[in-house]
């Protein structure tokens, strides 16, 4: 299945869902997900179904003033 | 000796009250530009901030195993974390910047909106700022707002819920210091939220003057992370700005066109 992630288009073969794509990518730390737009909880993770390109942004706290 | 004195000082010296939380230091720190993340640490310790802003940006996907991450150097558990909107040019995208921090925190809601004009000055967008304050107030986020020194707009964020208003004192990165005393003056005696000057401050004496104007804290970065010795800058400020506040406190003396000698005039041995 394609996805955009991060802005980029991603081939992932088991990403049927929130939780399967943070497994994938084998995801650590705090980090939080936005899929099409709208943030998606990490209570939600496992329910939430993902489709073919859905716009998916994955971001983490950095330096900044 | 010291109850009397140090009796005094507790009444008068209050701590700095965002959105109900009381805090003892009243310099905020930023985390960008730093060499290193233990750089980062050592200046942030030498700062005595208890308030650090960080940025929401993409994470770098398949670097994720080693890739050291902020938030192990600064704790949420020690510091309150104060993510920022920078980078962001319209409403939409500083609104969805606060909501994934929100999500990334915990449901920690303190934010520091920023909805920029342009790149080369990167100067407020107070328009859009003040759209994106009221959504985000609405939505419960305490938004502490970063803003021209425009009095009338700081009147209206703080009108539309905002817990703190952040003008600047010069453009972001700039180091230029305090550009209009006058208005952070006005600004400071028309809001009852805090005044933190938030940008610009270029060095120590900067940050006294802003507190000296009776702001209730000042927001920096660049001063310290661009320091040649930013653990030694971060110390600077941290003094800067206690000397600062203690100076407002205190009531400064008059000004006068002519001298006043110090040492009585009477009884001196010559003529």
């Amino acid at each position: 299945m394609e996805l955009i992630l991060n802005g980029e288009r991603r081939s992932l073969s088991m990403a049927s869902t929130v939780a399967a794509l943070v497994s994938e990518l084998n995801l650590q730390g705090r980090f939080a997900i936005e899929v099409n737009g709208e943030i998606v909880t990490r209570s939600r993770y496992a329910e939430r179904r993902l489709d073919a390109e859905d716009v998916i942004e994955i971001v983490r706290a950095i330096g900044g003033g | 000796m010291p109850t009397l004195t140090s009796q005094a000082n507790d009444e008068i010296t209050p701590p700095l009250i965002i959105a109900g939380v009381d805090y003892e230091s009243r310099l905020l720190v930023g985390t960008g530009k730093y060499r290193d993340f233990d750089q980062t640490r050592a200046a942030i310790e030498a700062s005595g901030a208890e308030i650090v802003t960080v940025a929401i940006r993409r994470t770098n996907i398949g670097q994720q195993k080693d890739d050291p991450n902020l938030l192990d150097y600064l704790s949420p558990d020690k510091y309150t974390i104060l993510p920022n909107t920078a980078g962001c040019y319209d409403v939409d995208s500083a609104v969805r910047t606060c909501r994934l921090a929100r999500e990334l925190l915990d449901g920690h809601d303190l934010v520091k909106l920023e909805v920029l004009g342009d790149r080369k000055t990167l100067y407020p967008n107070v328009l859009d700022t003040l759209k994106a304050a009221e959504i985000l107030c609405r939505d419960g986020f305490k938004v502490m707002v970063y803003t021209t020194d425009d009095p009338l707009l700081a009147k209206r964020l703080e009108e539309i819920g905002c817990v703190a208003v952040m003008p600047l004192a010069a453009p972001i990165g700039s180091g230029l210091g305090i550009q209009n005393r006058y208005s952070i003056r006005e600004i400071v005696e028309t809001l009852k939220v805090p005044v933190i000057v938030d940008a610009g401050v270029g060095t120590a004496s900067d940050a006294s003057i802003a507190m000296e104007l009776g702001c209730a804290a000042v927001l920096m970065n660049t001063a310290i992370a661009e320091a040649r010795d930013p653990v030694r800058m971060a110390r600077a400020m941290k003094h800067a700005v206690i000397g600062g506040r203690e100076a407002f406190l205190a009531g400064r003396m008059p000004r006068r066109a002519y001298a006043s000698a110090s040492s009585p005039i009477d009884g001196t041995f010559f003529n």
